[in-house]
């Protein structure tokens, strides 16, 4: 590898990965899901009426990602295909996720499975899940 | 506070352990290289690129659609900036360096200069 000597950056970029690799895992601690659980990466949050996730999966067709909930569990999977593979070309560095991926997150018991919404936004799948109304909090008056 | 403390106070960019390093690719042809970055959830107006001597940098922040009150159950992206710093062989064109971006993945070509493209050399027969 002739080429890979003239980017020096190349070592540092490992080292990089490395520290993050271990700052990553000291800060979050191990959860039950993993330190990191692949491709994509997802945040999860919630609100009193709704429950957001956020899949981050850039470069992909919107249309060919499967959203799919079945008994509170949804699922998110697709497939991302490799990009500029020239004849001839020399991959010098080769970090960026490719091929198929499925990641499944449970949901909380209270949410309506009828209305969720998605939305694909610079790389990020942003999936939008009601609670059902009765499991809404409400203010009760005292008589 | 005049203007001089203000930039004396900013510091030098580091790398420094607030950013997300983006996973990257990068491939080299005759022509040049050609970097892709994944950079989810930046928009393109909060992406940035640099090129200063021989160094490339590229930052970027990411601005989700977040609802009022949301609290976070589990992170993974547990940063809300990218950044990443490239340094450039001295063959690389910085000047025609072309940029696109879209769906959250950044692509850049950087030409090498005419004299680095590969020439072929005819071999005379004597």
């Amino acid at each position: 590898m002739f080429h890979r000597s003239l980017f020096p950056s190349d070592l540092f970029a490992e080292l990089d990965r490395l520290q993050r690799a271990l700052q990553q895992g000291i800060e979050f601690g191990p959860s039950i899901r993993g330190v990191s659980g692949g491709f994509p990466a997802l945040n999860v949050g919630s609100t009193p009426r709704t429950v957001e996730i956020y899949a981050f999966a850039p470069g992909l067709d919107p249309a060919a990602i499967d959203v799919q909930i079945e008994k509170g569990v949804l699922t998110i999977a697709g497939e991302r295909k490799r990009e500029g593979a020239a004849e001839g070309a020399t991959r010098h560095i080769d970090e960026r996720f490719e091929g198929r991926f499925r990641r499944v997150i449970s949901l909380p018991d209270d949410i309506d499975a009828n209305a969720i919404e998605a939305k694909y936004r610079d790389g990020v799948l942003h999936v939008s899940v009601r609670r059902k109304e009765a499991a809404q909090p409400r203010r009760i008056t005292v008589q | 506070m005049s203007e001089k403390t203000e930039v004396a106070r900013t510091p030098e960019p580091t790398r420094d352990a607030g950013t997300l390093l983006p996973p990257v690719d990068v491939v080299e042809d005759g022509g040049g290289i050609t970097l892709y970055a994944d950079l989810p959830g930046v928009p393109k107006d909060r992406l940035s690129l640099q090129v200063e001597a021989d160094t490339l940098t590229i930052e970027g922040e990411i601005a989700l659609d977040v609802p009022e009150g949301m609290e976070a159950s589990h992170a993974e992206v547990g940063r809300p900036r990218y950044r990443r710093v490239f340094t450039l062989s001295k063959e690389l064109d910085t000047d025609k360096v072309a940029a696109e971006y879209r769906q959250g993945v950044l692509t850049l070509r950087i030409p090498k200069a005419e004299h680095a493209k590969p020439r072929r050399i005819d071999v005379q027969v004597m």
